[in-house]
C-alpha cells in the first residue's frame, strides 16, 4: 500500500512573528522555516506503519516556492522514499493546495494520504477535509490513534467529550492531532541519504488545478497588547472595579 | 554504557558554521576544484540553522571576502550599506560627551570602504555559496566531543538527543554519530568548549598571554523613517563604564538599511567590580542623549549578546596540533584595535583550508600537524594586522580609555603600529574581581519598557529555546562554590554577568540555593570565562537548542 504525506514549510515555532508595517502579512525573509509541527507527526505516523509492513512506500508532497525543496528533503530523511514538488511561487490558498494534493493523490494511486490537522502559520485545519471532499474519500480528522487493518483503518480521534473511535475503508484521508506520537530525530546518514533520493517537480498546470483566490485577505495585525494588570485588596473593591467596567 | 554510533568520514571537518568556518570549507572546495581533485568537506552546526548563533555589530572590512568571492557582488553577498560617516564620542557623564575630531582618532578606528552588515546575514550567504560548492552543511547537529587516538585529532562527536534531564536515554534517544576526517577545524568562535579541551590537551597556549574577554550586548531596532541615516557609524567609550582602568569596554550604534540600527555595548570581562551588570549597563547607555536621540519612538526588534575574544597577537596560542587546527575567534584572531574580527575570521579559516587543501591533494593521510597553516599565517596580511595591533587593548585595560587611547593613538598614527615595546596584560578576566566588601554596589535604573528593557522581556526577544527536559548543559565542577564561597565573597557575580538571566540565588528562609535556569542560556559563554573559581563548565546542549537570531 502506497501513502501519501503532505508537508508544509512554516515560519518555525521559535520565531517571533512580525507583522509588515504595510499590514499586507508577515515577514517571513530572512526567517527560520521548518516542517509544520503536525506534518512532521503525519510522516511519523506513515514511517511507524512502513516499518510495521502495513505500507510500502511513502511519497512525500508539498505545495510552495523554491525553498520548500528543503522540506521534502527533511520528510526524505524522516523515511519518505521519493517526493513531489508542486512549485507554485504564489502564496497559495487552502482550496487550491488541497486541489493540487488531490490530484497528485489520484496520479499517484495512492490508498492512504496523511496531513496534519492544520498548518501552525494560517491554523485554517481544512485542507485535508478539502482533499477528502474532492477525492469523495472517506475522512478521519485529529487523530490520535490509527491502526491500519486489510482494507480498512480504525482512528481514534480527540473530541471534546473524550475519545471517538471510527472505522472508515480505505483509500481515505487522514488527519494527524498532537499526541497521535512523537516524531523522532533526524539521523545524519539519513539526512545525507535523503539529498540523493528522488524529487519530481510538477506544476499546478501539470495537475490541471488554476490557482482561484476564493479569499481576499483585507489586514493582518498584531494582537493588541495586554493592559497591565491591577491589584486589588478586597472582594468589594473587585466586584466595583468589574462593574466599573461594566463587566458585571 | 557503550552506545553504538554511526561513522561518517570526510576529509575534513569543520566544527561551527560562522565565518570562520564557511570560509574554510569554500576555500578548500575552491582548491579541489582548481587542481581538478576532490575533496570532501563536512560543517556542523549547533545552531537550529546557520546563522541562528551569529551577532555581531557588524561593520565589515571585505578585505578576506574580496579575496574568496572577488565576484561577491554579482553573487548577491549581503553588503547592501557602505559606511558613509563615522562619528566617534567620548562620553564623559550620563548627559555630556566630546565628539573627537577625526584627527585624534587612532587609523584603526576609520571605516572608508567598510560596509554595516548583517554577519547573520552574511553567513547563511555564505552557506549557500558553500552548499553550491559541494559542501554539506548540517545544522542542529552540536559537536559535543572532540575524538583523540594517540594524542592524535581524528574527528568529533556529535552530541546525543533524547535524553532526560538526569542523563537517563528515553523512548527517542538517539546516539549521536561520530565524524571522522583527516583533518578537522575548530571554528566554535569565542571560548568554543572543545577548543578550550584543545588548548589544555595539546598545551597550544602555554607561551600566549592569558586570552582577554568581552561581553558584547546588542539589540535590533526598527526607527522612524525620518531618523534613519543608512551608511551612519557611531562608536563610544567611557560613559556608563567610567574613563579609568576599572571598567572599560566601547558602544557602536550604526545604521543599517530598512529604517534598521544596531546597537550594542562591550563590557571588556576584567571589569573589577562584582556588582557591574553589563546587560544593565547597556539598558542605562541607551539613555545617553547621542544614543536615545536615534531609538526614541522606535521599537525593539532583537536582542543578544555573546562573548568577543579580544586578547589579540599577544595572547595567540599554537594553530595547530596533531589532526587538526584552531581557526577564527576559537584561535582569537579579532583586531581589537578595529573592533572587527569577521574579516579576520574568514581569512584565517582561509589559510588552514589552504594549507590543508595543499597537502589532500597531494594525498595526504592526515593526523599530522599543519604545519602549512602557522606558515602561512605568518607570511599574510592577517598576522601583519594583528602584529600591529597587539598593544591596543593592553594599553587599553593598564592605563585606562583616556591615557590608552592616547598610547594607541602614537601607536597606531605615528608608527603605524609598529611602536618598538610591547604590552602585555597577563592577568586572566577571570581574577580580576575585586571581593564585595571592597567595592560599591551599583543601583541601576528600573527598566522603563520603551528604551530599556528587563532581561526576560529581552531573552524572550531573542527566541531561545532548548529541549525541556534534556540534562543542564551548564556544569559546576563543584556545586557547593556558588552559594558557599561566591556568594560572601563576590556577591556571587554570575546573577549579573549572564545576560540571560540563567542564574539565580533563590533565598527560601535562611537557606540559600544556587539555580540554573539553563533554558535561558543564549550560548554567550560568559559564565565559563568569567566565574572567579573557574566552577562553570559551558557544553554543548542538545542540537538546535538556543537563540535563534534572524539577521543578527
Amino acid at each position: 500500500m502506497k501513502a501519501l504525506v503532505s508537508v508544509k514549510r512554516v515560519i518555525d515555532y521559535n520565531v517571533r512573528i512580525q507583522v509588515k508595517p504595510d499590514g499586507s502579512g508577515v515577514v517571513t525573509d530572512g526567517v527560520k522555516h521548518s516542517v509544520n509541527p503536525f506534518d512532521e507527526i503525519a510522516m511519523e505516523e506513515a514511517v511507524r506503519l512502513k516499518e510495521k509492513g502495513k505500507i510500502t512506500e511513502i511519497i512525500a508532497v508539498t505545495v510552495g516556492g523554491a525553498k520548500c525543496e528543503e522540506t521534502l528533503r527533511t520528510a526524505l530523511a524522516f523515511g519518505a522514499d521519493r517526493a513531489v514538488h508542486v512549485k507554485v511561487d504564489e502564496e497559495i490558498q487552502s482550496l487550491t493546495a488541497a486541489q493540487a494534493l488531490a490530484a497528485v493523490f489520484k496520479k499517484e494511486g495512492t490508498e492512504i494520504f496523511f496531513l496534519g490537522k492544520q498548518a501552525i502559520d494560517d491554523d485554517a485545519a481544512q485542507t485535508g477535509q478539502m482533499v477528502a471532499a474532492l477525492l469523495d474519500l472517506p475522512q478521519a480528522t485529529f487523530a490520535s490513534k490509527v491502526e491500519i487493518d486489510g482494507g480498512k483503518a480504525t482512528v481514534t480521534r480527540e473530541v471534546d467529550a473524550g475519545l471517538e473511535t471510527l472505522e472508515i475503508d480505505l483509500p481515505a484521508i487522514i488527519t494527524t492531532d498532537l499526541r497521535l506520537n512523537e516524531p523522532r530525530y533526524l539521523k545524519l546518514p539519513d539526512i545525507m541519504k535523503a539529498k540523493k533520493k528522488p524529487i519530481e517537480v510538477v506544476s499546478l498546470a501539470d495537475l490541471g488545478v488554476t490557482a482561484a483566490a476564493a479569499l481576499k485577505r483585507v489586514k493582518v495585525a498584531t494582537p493588541p497588547k495586554r493592559s497591565k494588570g491591577v491589584m486589588v485588596k478586597t472582594v468589594d473593591e473587585l466586584v466595583t472595579a468589574l462593574k466599573g467596567k461594566g463587566l458585571i | 554504557m557503550t552506545v553504538e554510533r554511526d561513522v561518517m568520514e570526510y576529509d575534513v571537518v569543520i566544527v561551527g558554521a560562522g565565518p570562520a568556518g564557511l570560509a574554510a570549507a569554500c576555500r578548500l572546495k575552491q582548491k579541489a576544484a582548481e587542481a581538478g581533485g576532490e575533496i570532501s568537506v563536512c560543517v556542523v552546526e549547533k545552531g537550529s540553522e546557520v546563522g541562528a548563533h551569529i551577532l555581531s555589530g557588524a561593520v565589515f572590512e571585505p578585505r578576506a571576502l574580496n579575496e574568496l568571492f572577488p565576484n561577491w557582488k554579482e553573487l548577491g553577498a549581503p553588503l547592501e550599506t557602505p559606511v558613509k560617516r563615522d562619528d566617534i564620542y567620548l562620553f564623559t557623564s550620563e548627559s555630556a560627551s566630546i565628539k573627537l575630531p577625526g584627527l585624534f582618532v587612532p587609523k584603526t578606528m576609520h571605516n572608508e570602504g567598510n560596509y554595516i552588515i548583517s554577519l547573520g546575514k552574511l553567513v547563511r550567504w555564505l552557506a549557500t555559496q558553500a552548499e553550491g560548492l559541494g559542501v554539506d552543511i548540517i545544522p542542529e547537529f552540536a559537536a559535543q566531543d572532540v575524538i583523540i587516538e594517540d594524542g592524535i585529532v581524528r574527528g568529533i562527536t556529535i552530541g546525543d538527543k533524547g535524553v532526560d534531564r538526569h542523563g537517563k536515554q528515553t523512548a527517542d534517544f538517539a546516539p549521536g554519530p561520530e565524524l571522522r576526517a583527516k583533518y578537522t577545524f575548530f571554528a566554535e568562535g569565542c571560548r568554543g568548549h572543545i577548543g578550550k579541551r584543545l588548548l589544555k590537551d595539546f598545551a597550544l597556549d602555554k607561551d600566549a598571554d592569558p586570552q582577554h574577554y568581552g561581553i558584547g550586548l546588542k539589540e535590533l531596532w526598527k526607527i522612524d523613517p525620518a531618523k534613519h541615516q543608512p551608511g551612519l557609524v557611531v562608536h563610544g567609550a567611557g560613559w556608563p563604564l567610567g574613563l579609568g582602568s576599572e571598567s572599560t569596554g566601547g558602544s557602536f550604534l550604526y545604521h543599517l538599511e530598512d529604517n534598521l540600527i544596531a546597537v550594542g555595548l562591550i563590557v571588556d570581562l576584567s571589569y573589577s567590580n562584582p556588582y557591574l551588570s553589563p546587560f544593565d549597563e547597556f539598558q542605562r547607555f541607551k539613555q545617553h542623549p547621542v544614543i536615545k536621540q536615534h531609538l526614541e519612538g522606535g521599537e525593539r526588534l532583537s536582542y543578544g549578546a555573546r562573548a568577543i575574544a579580544k586578547g589579540g597577537y599577544n595572547s595567540l596560542p599554537k594553530m595547530a596540533f596533531p589532526g587538526g587546527a584552531l581557526v577564527g575567534c576559537d584561535l582569537g584572531t579579532m583586531n581589537f584595535s578595529k573592533i572587527k574580527g569577521s574579516h579576520t575570521a574568514m581569512k584565517c579559516g582561509m589559510l588552514a583550508a589552504e594549507a590543508a587543501a595543499k597537502v589532500l591533494l597531494a594525498g595526504a593521510e592526515g593526523g599530522d600537524v599543519l604545519s602549512g597553516y602557522p606558515t602561512e599565517f605568518k607570511a599574510s596580511w592577517l598576522h601583519e594586522e594583528l602584529y600591529c595591533s597587539r598593544n591596543f587593548g593592553p594599553a587599553l585595560h593598564k592605563f585606562g580609555i583616556l591615557f590608552g587611547g592616547a598610547f594607541n593613538w602614537v601607536d597606531q598614527n605615528l608608527f603605524g603600529g609598529k611602536i618598538p615595546l610591547t604590552l602585555h596584560d597577563t592577568t586572566p578576566d577571570y581574577l580580576t574581581l575585586k571581593p564585595a566588601a571592597q567595592s560599591t554596589k551599583i543601583e541601576y535604573p528600573r527598566p522603563d519598557g520603551k528604551l530599556t528593557f528587563d532581561k526576560l522581556s529581552s531573552v524572550f526577544l531573542s527566541s531561545t529555546n532548548h529541549e525541556e527536559e534534556q540534562p543542564v548543559h551548564l556544569k559546576l565542577a563543584d556545586p557547593s562554590i556558588p552559594i558557599d564561597k561566591n556568594l560572601p565573597m563576590y556577591d556571587e557575580p554570575a546573577q549579573r554577568y549572564c545576560p540571560a538571566g540563567v542564574y539565580e540565588v533563590i533565598a527560601t528562609g535562611a537557606e540559600k540555593r544556587f539555580q540554573i535556569n539553563a533554558q535561558n542560556c543564549v550560548h554567550c559563554k560568559t559564565c565559563d570565562i568569567k566565574d572567579p573559581a573557574q566552577n562553570i563548565t559551558w557544553i554543548a546542549p542538545e542540537g538546535s537548542g538556543g537563540p535563534n537570531y534572524a539577521a543578527m
